[in-house]
């Protein structure tokens, strides 16, 4: 089931340069279950913002019943977003779409670039939940950009890498260490980030016969597989990233 | 009490609120926002004789206050339509179209033939304005030889509602509408999308994968408004008025150029509810003003 919920703004936390934290407040009724890699429909009151923008869900607080978003502002919708006042009505669509499946191995490593950050804390803390430890490799152009590291810290080992070495491993993702090791110590890899970092991962998941789920961030209008805007080439054609996706084993892809 | 019942020829609709094709799915899509019993009617994806997987991405573009698209007809072809979709959605208490497209008069006629079996379906709208395909769609559309060819054609094997869906990228929307009408169309519906492009400045490279795309949304509204009008004073058949429609307001514009029914589309991507929303604001519309009938706004301006 999917829903229309108007929720109000209650925290508005500038992280760096571009990113915010969002977390609004909803109720009177309990949130539904969502499930981490799902992401809400944003509605956005901006000139130049016709459509919604299709956020990951951040980290969600079923008994505050509260959800966080973290917006990267990059264009008039996302810059509309974050600065809104607090108490502000924001309206949403979700959740939307399929999220990240459970592993069938304790071994997990979860690799974030750029905003693709945002869906592995919740990620994050549902596979703590489960008795799994998070491993977190996130990956940024500088020292910077490098978001809330200490709710990650919270659930497990960060790992970092920067293009240009201000902080962590120098290089992107694929050149730390974790990733250099003969036999990989993980099974699983979950990411979400830019897609050429996202291949680089599956190709090397594939290497070493690892499960691989990324998360697209397709440009879509509805969201709820009607416009079929935000497709991606499939094993089986095109599908919709809002619906078959964001989530999608990688292996599944025509990459 | 007031009356939204509206007659398209032989095609009775509770309201006048229909979706549009393409930005409505089945309308399964939607059953989690929509009561679909409720809507007028609601006209399904673009059905070719023929699966298709329809242009690459990327295939939309955000513009100022509406979006280009270039799906290009993705649809899983008639034979799976009937046997795997139409089971589902037979149970809708409202008027099923479906949006018929080919790139061949053949494929046309192939295919309202074997929609012209489904009981539950009392109609359909024939696509001759889709502009992101290479062949067909908007080519039979655009010249008033080739819309009546296929107009006729599609009439001779289809014995139930026949509306014809007409583009605006042509320079007399009104002649290409007589032609239809000449041809044995029951009603016609404007516009489809407006020929449009966009730019990626940084990269030099064109958005849509196809380059050119079909614009839509509240930036179409002035002109598909302009071309229900003008259509409208030329025909005799219903006219289904679409194009940017957000708002009971918008909805009622297009009643008065002269639609007897309207069709809501890309408002559904901004607010899924939207269509009950405007069934609602009609009917707070006509008690206002004192009106028993929304039929009584068909062609009521006051020029």
């Amino acid at each position: 089931m999917k829903y229309l919920h108007d929720f109000t703004l209650v925290n508005s936390e500038r992280q760096t340069d571009d990113f915010v934290v969002l977390t609004l407040q909803g109720g009177p009724e309990a949130l539904p279950e969502m499930t981490p890699g799902q992401f809400a429909e944003v509605r956005v009151d901006a000139p130049g913002a016709y459509l919604r923008r299709p956020l990951s869900i951040h980290d969600v607080d079923y008994d505050k019943q509260q959800i966080k978003l973290l917006v990267q502002e990059v264009g008039t919708g996302t810059r509309a977003l974050t600065a809104l006042a607090l108490g502000s009505t924001i309206n949403m669509l979700y959740p939307l779409g399929k999220g990240y499946a459970l592993p069938d191995s304790k071994r997990v490593l979860l690799v974030g670039g750029g905003c693709g950050v945002a869906p592995l804390l919740f990620l994050g803390r549902h596979l703590k939940k489960n008795g799994i430890t998070p491993r977190f490799l996130i990956g940024t152009r500088t020292a910077a950009g490098l978001v809330r590291l200490d709710a990650y810290r919270e659930l497990g080992e960060v790992m970092v890498t920067t293009e240009d070495g201000s902080a962590g491993t120098k290089g992107y993702v694929i050149h730390h260490p974790v990733m250099k090791t003969e036999t990989p110590d993980f099974d699983w890899i979950y990411t979400c980030g830019p897609e050429a970092m996202m291949r680089i991962l599956a190709k090397y998941a594939n290497k070493h016969a690892l499960s691989c789920q990324v998360s697209l961030e397709n440009h879509m209008a509805c969201g709820i597989g009607a416009c079929l805007c935000c497709i991606t080439p499939t094993k089986d054609g095109h599908k919709c990233t809002c619906t078959d996706g964001p989530v999608f084993d990688s292996k599944y892809l025509q990459w | 009490m007031v009356d939204l019942k509206v007659k398209l020829g032989s095609l009775e609709l509770q309201n006048p609120v229909m979706t549009a094709s393409g930005t409505y799915g089945y309308g399964e899509e939607y059953e989690d926002f929509v009561d679909i019993n409720r809507l007028g009617g609601i006209v399904v994806k673009g059905t070719t004789l023929h699966p298709r997987q329809g242009n690459d991405y990327p295939r939309m573009a955000e513009t100022p206050m509406g979006m280009l698209n270039a799906v290009g007809l993705q649809n899983v072809g008639v034979d799976r339509f009937i046997s795997e979709i139409y089971p589902r959605i037979k149970k809708y208490r409202t008027n099923i179209l479906v949006n018929v497209s080919g790139s061949t008069v053949e494929e046309y006629v192939e295919t309202a033939a074997k929609i012209n079996a489904l009981d539950h379906i009392p109609g359909i709208e024939l696509n001759i304005s889709c502009p992101n395909v290479k062949e067909g769609g908007m080519a039979f559309g655009t010249s008033c030889p080739s819309a009546i060819a296929v107009t006729a054609a599609v009439r001779a094997v289809y014995n139930k509602h026949l509306m014809v869906k007409l583009s605006p990228n042509v320079t007399n929307i009104a002649e290409i509408a007589l032609g239809v009408e000449s041809a044995g169309a029951d009603s016609v519906s404007l516009i489809n999308t407006l020929l449009g492009m966009a730019i990626d400045v940084e990269q030099r490279r064109p958005v849509l994968s196809t380059i050119t795309g079909g614009l839509s949304g509240a930036a179409v509204k002035p002109v598909a408004l302009r071309m229900v009008w003008q259509v409208a004073q030329a025909v005799k058949i219903p006219v289904v008025g679409m194009g940017g429609i957000s708002n009971a307001e918008d909805a009622i514009a297009f009643m008065l150029a002269g639609a007897s029914a309207i069709q809501i589309g890309t408002a559904n991507f901004i607010d899924p509810g939207v269509t009950e929303k405007i069934i609602a604001g009609i009917e707070d519309y006509l008690l206002r003003h004192k009106m028993s009938s929304v039929t009584e706004l068909k062609g009521a301006l006051q020029v």
